[in-house]
């Protein structure tokens, strides 16, 4: 476990900041951009028309560098790099690929960057990359180039714990929630989608799995990496030794230094449950987070429960959930959100955000009392980000 | 020779008609990287492998071999196989 240091202290933006959301579909890329009250928003796109984005991220630190993971049905895949907010777009040099195999064997070629993360705030150009099939990718330049980051990526043991492409997610298996820790550079955790949830507290060198606590389908051994299926895993600003997880098999959390996650889902009404795919944490209340629950019975509709969407918070780190679905479709809404499709600004109070698979974007002013939909006819939503803008 | 490029890819060509040399068709490739960067990687994997949703013809005749030869009267067309929706 890294040191200890104090936590940070996460500041509120001015009341008239204007916030940036950026959707990522699998047909293109599109921009929102609020008035100082984030009642209007006007949209910019389509960016990449055609291409899939399956994440598009703008760099916190400068306010201005945005990353976009981007393929075709057709060609490879590549990162497009803009530092003046998608007005012009750039190619990386050197997109995320793995190592070319030697002595004859098979080697794994990447078939699209799942997901985008930028660096400590001490290390200002660089960023990290997971990857489908699962791989973690570095760069030190800003997102011009990529490198494989670790060892893991060839380490014969996390091979295995990774699978192949069948054992991952319809669209493949994926390495996402990759975080760094705000106090200390070298302590990180990432999450595959088959595969678990990893640590590493020196740089990198050494990842090992946090899975105590969690559960896998019946039948399965949790000591068994390989069986884990954490959807979507979130830092605290605030606290980062809180961590959430919404996992294919319940909502989580994690207190460090302690190593065993603590199923919170437990608490949510049965009628509904606790499955889901992404997790949304609160920028300066470590107590406060948000799922969009989703069937997960019989043959995993993944859909909103009945057909009622609503977004569940807690006020209490998981001891209750409240259902926040004021102004959402009341019936006949089977909704699907993906698990970079839903997240939070850093606005006072916080602005929540989310994008289903039927094109839909959603957002909430009070921090998920009220919702009302920005856009409607979008394709298919992938990945919803927002930035407070300087 | 002449290289028919696909419309997937004229976002680093510009058109769809373009010059490239080589004796073999990696060769015409690694012409193309030089002049268009980036373009490769969409194409051919970083195992050398052709992307599912590639095809490469030479003078009508499909190619599958990166190592095929190539004379400069030849035409190279490059086709994005339709897929998805």
């Amino acid at each position: 476990m890294a040191s200890i240091n104090k936590n940070p202290v996460v500041k509120k933006p001015a009341m008239t900041a204007r916030v940036l959301v950026m959707v990522a579909t699998r047909k293109g890329a599109w921009f929102f951009h609020s008035d100082a009250a984030r009642k209007t928003w006007r949209a910019d796109g389509p960016h990449f028309l055609g291409h899939i984005i399956n994440h598009l991220v703008l760099d916190p630190r400068d306010g201005k560098t945005l990353l976009a993971a981007a393929k075709t049905g057709h060609l490879g895949p590549t990162i497009f790099r803009s530092t003046n907010l998608g007005r012009t777009w750039k190619e990386a040099t050197r997109p995320p690929a793995f190592a070319a195999a030697t002595d004859g064997k098979t080697g794994r070629a990447v078939d699209h960057t799942f997901w985008l993360t930028p660096g400590h705030a001490s290390e200002p150009n660089v960023w990290y990359a997971g990857t489908s099939p699962q791989g973690l990718f570095r760069s030190e330049d800003g997102g011009v180039s990529w490198v494989p980051f670790s060892s893991i990526n060839e380490d014969a043991q996390y091979r295995k714990w990774m699978g192949s492409v069948q054992d991952g997610t319809p669209d493949g298996p994926k390495m996402h929630s990759i975080i760094v820790d705000p106090r200390d550079a070298a302590h990180l955790y990432f999450a595959m989608s088959g595969g678990g949830v990893h640590e590493t507290v020196d740089g990198g060198r050494i990842f090992t799995p946090l899975l105590k606590g969690l559960s896998v389908v019946e039948g399965f051994d949790p000591a068994n990496a390989a069986f884990h299926d954490p959807h979507c895993v979130r830092i605290c600003p605030s606290n980062p030794d809180r961590l959430y997880q919404q996992n294919h098999c319940g909502i989580y959390r994690l207190d460090r230094p302690s190593d065993t996650w603590l199923r919170i889902g437990k608490k949510m009404p049965k009628r509904v449950g606790d499955i889901g795919f992404p997790m949304v944490v609160h920028p300066r209340d470590a107590d406060t987070a948000w799922v969009f629950p989703m069937d997960g019975t019989s043959v995993w509709p993944r859909t909103s429960p009945d057909g009622k969407p609503a977004i569940y918070a807690t006020r209490n780190a998981g001891k209750t959930w409240q259902r926040l679905a004021a102004g959402l479709p009341e019936t006949q809404a089977w909704w699907t959100v993906k698990r970079q499709a839903m997240t939070a600004d850093a606005r006072d109070p916080v602005g929540l955000y989310f994008g289903t698979t039927s094109g839909e974007l959603w957002m909430s002013h009070d921090e998920g009392n009220k919702w009302t939909c920005i856009a409607q006819h979008l394709p298919e939503i992938y990945g919803v980000e927002a930035a407070v803008l300087a | 020779m002449k290289v028919l490029m696909p419309s997937a890819l004229h976002s680093y060509t510009a058109d769809s008609k373009v010059e490239a040399s080589g004796a073999t068709l990696a060769a015409v490739l690694a012409d193309l990287e030089r002049l268009y960067p980036g373009i490769r990687f969409r194409m051919i994997d970083e195992q050398e492998r052709i992307r599912p949703h590639i095809r490469f013809f030479v003078n009508g005749e499909q190619a599958r071999d990166l190592s095929q030869p190539l004379r400069a009267t030849d035409e190279l067309i490059i086709v994005q196989a339709l897929s998805g929706g």
